[in-house]
């Protein structure tokens, strides 16, 4: 064990480390739908988790890094699945996997990412509650436009696209958000973004360009969102303005605040917890796991209680929710991150202990 | 050495009242000037005018050379102008080390691109500055809580945290606003001590607001008593001692009949 961790103390070992654990997750994406490994729904979950990291990580990009409170997120999110759709329905025609694909997908992430920088600019002179204001204001426009496009079938929304999305796909573009965000975070810019959150106006006059850092945070973190709803678009095969609307926004919100506010290792956390707890509150999982009761016993409990999951899970999450504000205000993991998200340098500043306190 | 600072007809209104009015002050490169009044005599809101926080109204703040009024803070503290806040203005959960790496932005080179590739010039960027952030803490007696929260050193090392941290920017022109508030007589000998070692160490011009009346006058070379927003006397610190107006604005008028 120790041997391990001098190791992992080196920057060339950790690196290849590194690469080792994102190259067996690559293989392991890949083997576990070809090889059929695990059944249909579980492989469903994990791409619903693989989406879900990037949405929470972008978005506590903002939200906890950050300071400010976005409520906009499923809005850049439904931008970049109607652009990356409309690229491969009605531009590149796709009818099965190809490189196109990754084109698309990027084009609704940079598309997305044109809208944060609209939105960042209003956060110049706003921030808190009002910056609340104008990125509900922002989703709801969003809506209505898209509702409003006869070419983007409105309303009804879009069907047909095919199911590109596979495991592979989202493991690649989560390992690129993760890897992008904690490159963006642990830089001069990310630590301008921290200081924006604990005092912006000392931020400004230690001489962070406040209003450029802003904007990065902005367009990336919409770009990955944008990312993330292409990659939804491509595995539902169905969108309309509704899947884009406030509660998308809140389910992202929760599984930041779950799993902890600026910490990368939350976000990971958050979103595969608050995943994991949707599937698991439902009455099939608990018929299952109780089937070994005694008949007249089992019978009262799925019939009165199993029966009500589905309605009583949507209050469930969020009153977990509540215990960890209440107990852990920044969430499991709040401004804590994982040893493997921080650089080596970051590290061993850590562990140094003060050359000038000694005797 | 450089670091003069020349303001002229500085005014500034918050609507219809005129918190500075019509203030000029010359900083010759290297001064330890003090600045004192009344609360609410404009002492913040000349420091807020110089770095950025406000715009005056009327009125040219010059630093060699450079118009400051109209720009904006950052650019202000890229060109040299470093400042403390009278309530301490930390980056509360940040780390120590952290507190003063985040002042050396507008000395960081590298683009967003290199930053996200780690390039030799961002490696090299980032051990520099952890480097000089070491080298302040250690000059500064804070070494050994590199690692701590800001928000858990102790009030006097709080103090001297953000004085590093505004070191950091490299600076040649320095602002400490109310560096010894709610110190005891013993702590405001030592920032007496530690203020005149950073000037002399860090070969800074010095501009700062105290009530403490022992430091301003035992290590000010000049001093301006600002009232209602107007200078009402400047002069060494024997000189303003006995200055009747200055009396006045401190203790009320000595009217007859009282």
């Amino acid at each position: 064990m120790r041997a391990i961790q001098d190791l992992l103390g080196r920057r060339m070992p950790r690196r290849m480390f590194l690469l080792a654990i994102v190259a067996a997750g690559l293989a392991l994406s890949w083997a576990i739908p070809h090889g059929n490994w695990v059944n249909k729904y579980i492989q469903m979950i994990l791409v619903f988790i693989g989406i879900n990291i990037i949405l929470a990580s972008s978005l506590n990009l903002v939200n906890g890094y950050m300071g400010e409170f976005s409520v906009g997120h499923a809005g850049f999110m439904a931008v970049g699945a109607y652009m990356s759709s409309v690229l491969t329905l009605k531009v590149f025609h796709l009818t099965g996997p190809s490189a196109l694909f990754p084109v698309a997908i990027l084009a609704g992430g940079l598309a997305a990412g044109l809208c944060g920088l609209l939105v960042a600019f209003p956060s110049f002179r706003t921030r808190g509650d009002y910056l609340a204001i104008v990125t509900l204001a922002f989703l709801m426009i969003v809506k209505s436009v898209i509702e409003n496009i006869p070419y983007l079938e409105g309303a009804s929304g879009l069907v047909g696209m095919k199911r590109l999305t596979t495991l592979p796909w989202v493991y690649f573009w989560m390992v690129l958000t993760l890897w992008t965000l904690r490159n963006f975070i642990y830089s001069t810019y990310g630590r301008g973004i921290l200081a924006i959150r604990e005092d912006e106006l000392a931020a400004d006059i230690m001489g962070v360009d406040t209003r450029r850092v802003k904007v990065l945070v902005f367009v990336v973190s919409s770009f990955f969102a944008g990312v993330a709803g292409g990659l939804y678009a491509h595995y539902l095969q169905f969108i309309s303005p509704r899947s884009f609307d406030i509660l998308k926004s809140t389910d992202i919100i929760l599984m930041v605040y779950l799993g902890g506010i600026a910490s990368l290792g939350g976000s990971i956390l958050g979103a595969t917890l608050y995943q994991v707890l949707m599937e698991v509150l439902r009455p099939g999982t608990f018929n299952q796991a109780f089937s070994w009761l005694p008949d007249p016993a089992f019978q009262w409990l799925s019939d009165r209680v199993f029966s009500h999951l589905d309605v009583w899970r949507m209050m469930i999450l969020p009153l977990l929710l509540i215990l960890v504000m209440l107990f852990r205000p920044r969430g499991i993991m709040g401004l804590r991150e994982l040893p493997i998200f921080v650089p080596l340098r970051d590290i061993q500043e850590r562990r140094k202990p003060g050359r000038g306190g000694e005797p | 050495m450089s670091g003069r600072l020349e303001a002229r007809g500085v005014t500034h209104m918050f609507g219809g009242l005129r918190a500075v009015d019509d203030w000029s002050i010359v900083l010759e490169p290297g001064e330890l000037v003090g600045l004192i009044g009344p609360n609410g005599a404009g002492k913040s809101t000349v420091f807020n005018l110089i770095t950025g926080v406000y715009r005056a109204t009327r009125g040219s703040i010059r630093f060699d050379g450079v118009e400051l009024v109209g720009r904006r803070s950052n650019r202000i503290a890229a060109c040299g102008i470093a400042r403390t806040f009278q309530g301490i203005r930390l980056f509360k959960d940040l780390t120590v080390l952290d507190n003063v790496r985040v002042a050396h932005y507008v000395k960081m080179r590298y683009s967003l691109m290199e930053a996200l590739f780690r390039t030799g010039r961002y490696h090299g960027a980032e051990d520099r500055v952890v480097g000089h952030s070491r080298e302040l803490l250690e000059a500064f007696g804070l070494a050994e809580y590199a690692a701590e929260r800001a928000s858990s050193l102790p009030y006097g090392q709080q103090r001297r945290l953000e004085i590093a941290r505004a070191l950091a920017t490299e600076p040649r022109l320095l602002l400490l606003d109310e560096p010894a508030a709610g110190m005891n007589p013993n702590e405001v000998g030592r920032m007496m001590e530690f203020i005149s070692w950073v000037r002399r160490e860090y070969r800074l011009t010095v501009l700062l607001i105290e009530h403490q009346m022992r430091l301003v006058m035992g290590i000010c070379e000049r001093i301006q008593v600002l009232d209602f927003g107007a200078t009402i006397a400047q002069g060494t610190p024997d000189e303003i001692r006995n200055n009747q107006r200055v009396l006045e604005a401190y203790l009320g008028p000595a009217e007859e009949g009282e």
